[in-house]
């Protein structure tokens, strides 16, 4: 196998990526970001000195990946025979007839291990593989990613350690069981909030220990570069299914609007990848208790530069919602440079009316969503009921998860 | 504020020669060397190992005298650390004593006022982490850390490659921002570190984060002679130097030490100042005879 020489990182690199198919440069919207890993001022690289080397070898070593044919071609046929791809996208008649706007929805929730985040873990297992890594770290919140991770390590032979709060252990305690069963060992964190924030503060010092022999399998388009980027690219299969199975149900139109909830955005990233050069209108929903982007201001966390949560001092806050997908107190950064160029939007819901839609969405399609997705679903329910979005648009809608993990307990919350 | 300018001995102080600078950070000529630099070139001419000991800053009402009992028991240099509520670098020992000062109510402004107060001549460097300086900016913060007396800052998540803007502000309020190399640290790279570290080069003595460590790692060595031999600034190896016998060990190639998880262990533990000065004291023991 011949190596493309790495460009240290300069643009115009060896990318073989649909942007760049496309034509996309540098500084165009979801194209490669600049050398540094730089979305307009959000992202770059803030990590201890010891994972610099690491960091800058993933780059090279995705960009070398992602230009070949041959690892594309496994990957591809990985997510068509394993994964179950592409996921289909579903018409919600009586749910668009409820509220006055044709609704159609990307089916991440049928991908095996029950959301998108499969999409990124096999290809981030395969490239561990590829560099001759033989264990993987990860950090989960919702236990979705974690499920993920140790699912590719089961199927490549990786050992796989992830990292998960005390609180959301209780919470998800399917999850716990699954990746158990799929020989993860699953470590609970116990400092600060024993969330999402804290489970990557300790799959992040892990890596320092181990990062001579270990990937640390990120589960969202988040952390130093080249996350943000890889992990997007990994996603954008979401969007870019999305787009032509849209224009097979719209005759060759794209949808009016775009909605995805976001937890650190991977299932956004992805979704919005594929219709960012359209004129689909691009909305992000975050947790009203965890909303980096309404809330938050400007930090360096987790290795990047982005919107956090944050004291008057810079102390990181403690996010609060009933998804531990989405209890994260920031963003990815190619979030908050949509957000800060316009081409996006972001808002928040509250928790009562996520749980409204979880059961609107089970009563009226017979779909029972993760509480992360329910998040989009709330947003359109309100969008559509107050004139946020114009009655007889169509809008795509990204069913990030099924709910399965949840059910026990919205079952607690709701009797 | 303390004029942070130059030393005040005409001693052996060399500014190490540095190769040409690469990167974000500012490309002019690097400011002459401030308080922490000189202190500890002057120490090392003088044929002393040097010892920094690492606090964690608002742990306990006594901190200030524990800090000044370390300054009295012949600490070349005090690390103060301003807790962060996620120190990626930082093992369950410092852990521990960040939150633990956070629940005390300690803010960086806090920790800035007592050291205003704290009256020692032993150089002071902060340690901690990026958010807590960028949050207020560079400017300001690079000139808050001044005023309170502040010679040096240590943020171990500001890589070489993202310091240029803080590093800008920092040596224009005359504040020495040590930059940190690790044992995956390429030699190439490690020469960028060299050029751009102010005040001495922190050798990070394992891959891992802080923690005590029972044997001294192999790495710590190999890291202390890589940087000798890019270096003329002093290097201090820290992260996993936690008894006198390790000190020992690291300074037969290292020009010193930082040591901290051990010292903020006994002080967790209840020691208070006089038992960090003995702790202090039983390191020095070790490097001195
Ligand atoms: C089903 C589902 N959707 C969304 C998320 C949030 O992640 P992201 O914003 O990266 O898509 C999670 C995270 O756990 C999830 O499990």
């Amino acid at each position: 196998m011949t190596t493309p020489p790495f460009l240290g990182g300069q643009d115009g690199g060896p990318v073989a990526d649909a942007a760049a198919r496309r034509g996309a440069p540098a500084g165009t919207l979801m194209g490669r970001p600049t050398a540094g890993g730089r979305f307009g001022e959000f992202g770059g690289r803030y990590v201890p000195e010891s994972l610099v080397p690491a960091c800058v070898e993933l780059a090279a070593a995705f960009d070398e990946a992602w230009a070949d044919p041959t690892f594309r071609s496994h990957l591809d046929s990985l997510l068509a025979s394993y994964a179950g791809r592409p996921t289909p996208v579903t018409e919600c008649h009586r749910l668009s007839e409820q509220l006055g706007v044709r609704v159609l929805m990307k089916r991440e929730d049928l991908a095996h291990t029950g959301s998108h985040k499969i999409n990124n873990v096999l290809g981030q297992a395969l490239l561990a593989a590829r560099m001759g890594k033989g264990r993987l770290v990860a950090e989960t919140g919702a236990g979705q990613h974690g499920v993920a991770s140790a699912t590719a390590a089961a199927l490549l032979g990786l050992d796989c350690v992830v990292f998960m709060g005390e609180v959301d252990v209780e919470r998800q305690a399917l999850n716990v069981f699954r990746m158990r069963l799929l020989g993860a060992e699953v470590r609970p964190v116990s400092s600060g909030s024993r969330t999402l924030k804290d489970a990557v503060n300790e799959a992040l010092r892990d890596w320092v220990a181990t990062v001579e022999t270990t990937h640390y399998c990120i589960g969202s388009v988040m952390g130093p570069h080249p996350y943000p980027y890889m992990v997007r690219e990994l996603q954008r299969v979401v969007g870019d299914e999305a787009r032509g199975q849209c224009r097979a149900l719209l005759e060759g139109r794209d949808p009016d609007v775009v909605v995805a909830c976001i937890g650190g955005g991977s299932n956004a990233a992805g979704t919005f990848a594929g219709f960012v050069d359209t004129d689909a209108a691009l909305v992000g929903v975050e947790a009203a208790g965890g909303a980096a982007l309404g809330d938050g201001a400007p930090g360096v966390v987790h290795g990047m530069r982005s919107m956090f949560l944050q004291d008057e001092a810079g102390q990181i806050l403690e996010a609060h919602s009933i998804s531990a997908g989405l209890d994260y107190p920031g963003i990815g950064p190619e979030h908050a440079h949509l957000a800060a160029t316009g081409r996006a939007t972001y808002h928040a819901v509250e928790d009562a009316e996520v749980l409204d839609a979880f059961r609107l969405l089970a009563a009226t399609e017979g779909i029972i969503p993760a509480l992360e997705p329910a998040h989009a679903v709330a947003w359109l329910v309100r969008a559509a009921r107050t004139g946020g979005v114009a009655p007889g648009s169509t809008v795509l809608i990204t069913m990030s998860g099924r709910g399965d993990k949840d059910v026990a307990q919205v079952m607690e919350m709701l009797s | 504020m303390r004029t942070p300018a130059t030393p005040a001995s005409a001693g052996p102080v060399q500014r190490a020669t540095s190769g040409p600078v690469a990167g974000s950070a500012p490309a002019g000529v690097p400011p002459p060397p401030g308080k922490l630099e000189s202190r500890l070139r002057e120490a090392r001419a003088s044929g002393r190992k040097l010892v920094v000991p690492y606090l964690t800053g608002g742990l306990g009402d006594d901190w200030l005298d524990t800090l000044r009992a370390l300054a009295a028991a012949g600490a070349d240099a005090i690390e103060v650390g301003i807790p962060f509520s996620d120190p990626v670098m930082d093992g369950p020992t410092i852990q521990e004593a960040s939150a633990r000062a956070l629940r005390e109510g300690a803010t960086p402004h806090s920790i800035l006022d007592a050291l205003r107060r704290a009256d020692v001549d032993v150089p002071i460097a902060v340690m901690t982490y990026y958010n807590l300086v960028a949050r207020a900016g560079h400017r300001r913060s690079a000139s808050e850390l001044a005023a309170a007396g502040v010679a040096g800052a240590i943020l171990p998540d500001l890589p070489v490659d993202e310091a240029g803007p803080w590093v800008e502000a920092a040596d224009a309020a005359g504040v020495e921002t040590v930059l940190l190399a690790a044992p995956t640290t390429p030699d190439e790279r490690l020469r960028t570190i060299c050029a751009r570290s102010r005040g001495f080069l922190y050798a990070v003595g394992v891959l891992g984060v802080t923690g005590e460590r029972r044997e001294l790692a192999a790495s710590a060595r190999e890291i202390a002679r890589r940087c000798k031999a890019a270096t003329d600034l002093p290097v201090l190896v820290g992260v996993g130097v936690s008894n006198a016998e390790q000190v020992r060990e690291v300074c037969e190639v290292a020009d010193g030490v930082v040591v901290g998880s051990a010292l903020v262990r006994r002080l967790l533990d209840g020691a208070g100042p006089d038992g960090a000065g003995e702790f202090l004291a039983e390191l020095r023991a070790g490097v001195d005879r």
